[in-house]
């Protein structure tokens, strides 16, 4: 037995057990932060995802890997209902946030809760306070706070404070791409997400810039639920306490990053893993 | 040198030739207008011009500044009752259309654009002159502010569908609803896009003249208020081309000059604003 599993209640991975088959493609999660259970997505006549299972662990970073195409990020797209921007577009099955039926929640609370960054760095045509301040502008804030400590603090978090300190009323375009990116995870973070969904947040990024939002995410983990999809395994392996492949709009495996990196119980995840195709 | 190699740089020569020519000819058109204008009007462009009334007929000298003001006040109407029009018109087109209302407004928007100016003229003619039972400002300042709703709505909407969708996105990321994202992240990513348009269609019709003929007519002396028949620029220059004076022709010259000169000053200015020191759009 791992260390993982002594931490776990043998109850909880019995009846994981007895449940599905998919105890093999699941790792045992007591209390999931957020689920999917029997999740079928179209676009239009298209279906798009498979009958996806998968329990979010909180306080984690689950990744998401596949080829392009597998459908991650529109799983991924389910979890803030991000999807509904688009027209035609239609999902089954059963998402949970904490429990709660995510398609029949108020949607500006479902996105308050679960935020998100995007592949390429999004900023507004704002300055940087404003940037930061426009969830919590649209949302409201503890009236208690001052804007200015909340965007501060939230520059803090996503490890930006000292290189914009003294232009927080310039244009957030004129920081570097780098920069943008964790200007855009500061964002999110002002409002205090519970989820944080990451849409391969570092596909426009230099090494570097990568790397420091790696260490980001290493920070974040402790305060909130984080949810990456990367095409950079890499990345999923540095990062990652989870890991779920997929593949052609189903999830093949999910389990511990350790486990389907050295041990995938599938041949379609080894062969993804070491470069066999995708 | 082969035949193939002789004929290949003889073809190439001639249509660099031709194409080279042809841009010189669209930009020869408005330096000649303008160039023309200038050595014709120029001269008789004074501070009596710009200020005092013209004169009784017979009279040399005088001025136009009732019509430099009442260009003016057609062209507030016609931007109050124009802009918001085409402004949210396009606004729900670029963002709530997609059924087939509104393909069809869509398709009036462009058919409108088409109907000859003078048709205007003759709607406003038909909805306000009739009713009111005289010339006025107010008219004149819809017949052209009908003119403005197809231009502003369509260039309205291009301006915000340009706005890419990652920014929309991004807005309900953070719980906006689509109101407010559009109000706070999209309309402001495309408002200089908008401004220009709005700026360059009141370029176009100040100096539109058919309209005016039989909306706002004309005046020789100030209108007060917005329901007298009012002085414009374009129907100033009309009058006076026609007329058998020499003195009045100079002044056509002159009138044309500033009438010009404002249209000329909008489009330049429309142009700083799209190419402003504002950060881009694209960037990042």
């Amino acid at each position: 037995m791992s260390t993982v599993d002594v931490l776990f209640k043998p109850a909880d991975m019995i009846n994981t057990l007895k449940e599905n088959t998919a105890a093999l493609v699941n790792p045992p999660v007591s209390s999931p932060k957020m689920s999917a259970a029997g999740l079928n997505f179209f676009y239009g006549t298209k279906q798009a995802l498979f009958d996806i299972s998968l329990n979010i662990a909180a306080q984690k970073v689950t990744a998401l890997i596949g080829p392009s195409g597998c459908g991650k990020t529109t799983f991924l797209r389910t979890l803030n209902r991000m999807y509904e921007t688009l027209p035609n577009t239609r999902v089954e099955g059963q998402l949970l946030l904490e429990g709660e039926d995510i398609v029949a929640m108020d949607l500006p609370k479902l996105r308050r809760r679960v935020g998100m960054v995007f592949q390429r760095p999004n900023p507004f045509p704002k300055t940087i306070f404003e940037n930061i301040a426009y969830g919590l502008r649209v949302n409201g804030w503890d009236r208690k706070m001052r804007l200015e400590d909340v965007v501060e603090a939230s520059l803090r978090r996503a490890a930006l404070w000292d290189e914009v300190k003294d232009s927080l009323h310039k244009s957030a375009y004129a920081l570097s791409g780098g920069q943008q990116q964790r200007l855009c995870i500061a964002r999110a973070l002002a409002i205090d997400p519970e989820v944080l969904l990451l849409d391969e947040p570092c596909s426009a990024l230099d090494p570097i810039a990568t790397g420091k939002i790696e260490d980001l995410l290493f920070e974040l983990k402790d305060q909130c639920t984080l949810v990456i999809v990367t095409h950079n395994m890499q990345q999923a392996a540095r990062v990652a306490d989870d890991t779920g492949f997929f593949l052609m709009g189903k999830l093949i495996e999910f389990n511990r990053t350790k486990i389907i990196f050295q041990t995938p119980a599938r041949k379609e995840t080894e062969d993804y893993i070491t470069g066999r195709f995708g | 040198m082969t035949f193939r190699d002789y004929r290949r740089r003889v073809v190439n020569a001639l249509m660099l030739g031709v194409t080279g020519v042809c841009t010189m000819m669209a930009v020869f058109v408005l330096l000649f207008i303008l160039g023309y204008l200038v050595v014709s009007g120029g001269r008789y462009i004074n501070w009596d011009f710009l200020t005092k009334l013209p004169n009784p007929v017979g009279e040399s000298g005088g001025g136009m500044a009732n019509a430099i003001l009442g260009s003016g006040k057609i062209l507030l109407v016609a931007g109050l009752s124009g802009i918001p029009v085409g402004l949210l018109g396009g606004i729900y087109l670029a963002e709530f259309g997609g059924g087939s209302f509104s393909f069809l407004v869509r398709y009036a928007a462009d058919l409108l654009n088409g109907v000859p100016s003078i048709v205007m003229g003759i709607f406003a003619y038909a909805v306000v002159v009739l009713p009111m039972r005289h010339f006025s400002a107010l008219a004149g300042g819809l017949a052209l502010g009908v003119m403005l709703i197809p231009v502003i709505l369509r260039s309205t909407e291009e301006f915000l569908r340009a706005v890419p969708r990652s920014l929309r996105e991004g807005a309900f990321a953070l719980g906006a609803t689509k109101r407010r994202a559009i109000a706070t992240v999209v309309i402001p990513a495309a408002i200089r896009g908008i401004a220009t348009g709005v700026l360059l269609s009141m370029a176009r019709v100040a100096g539109e003249t058919a309209p005016l003929l039989f909306t706002s007519f004309s005046n020789r002396f100030w209108s007060s208020g917005w329901s007298e028949p009012t002085a414009s620029l374009p129907v100033m220059i009309f009058t006076y081309a026609i007329s058998p004076y020499d003195d009045w022709h100079r002044q056509a010259w002159a009138a044309g000059l500033v009438l010009l000169g404002l249209v000329l000053f909008a489009n330049i200015g429309a142009r700083l604003i799209l190419s402003g020191k504002l950060p881009s759009l694209r960037k990042g």
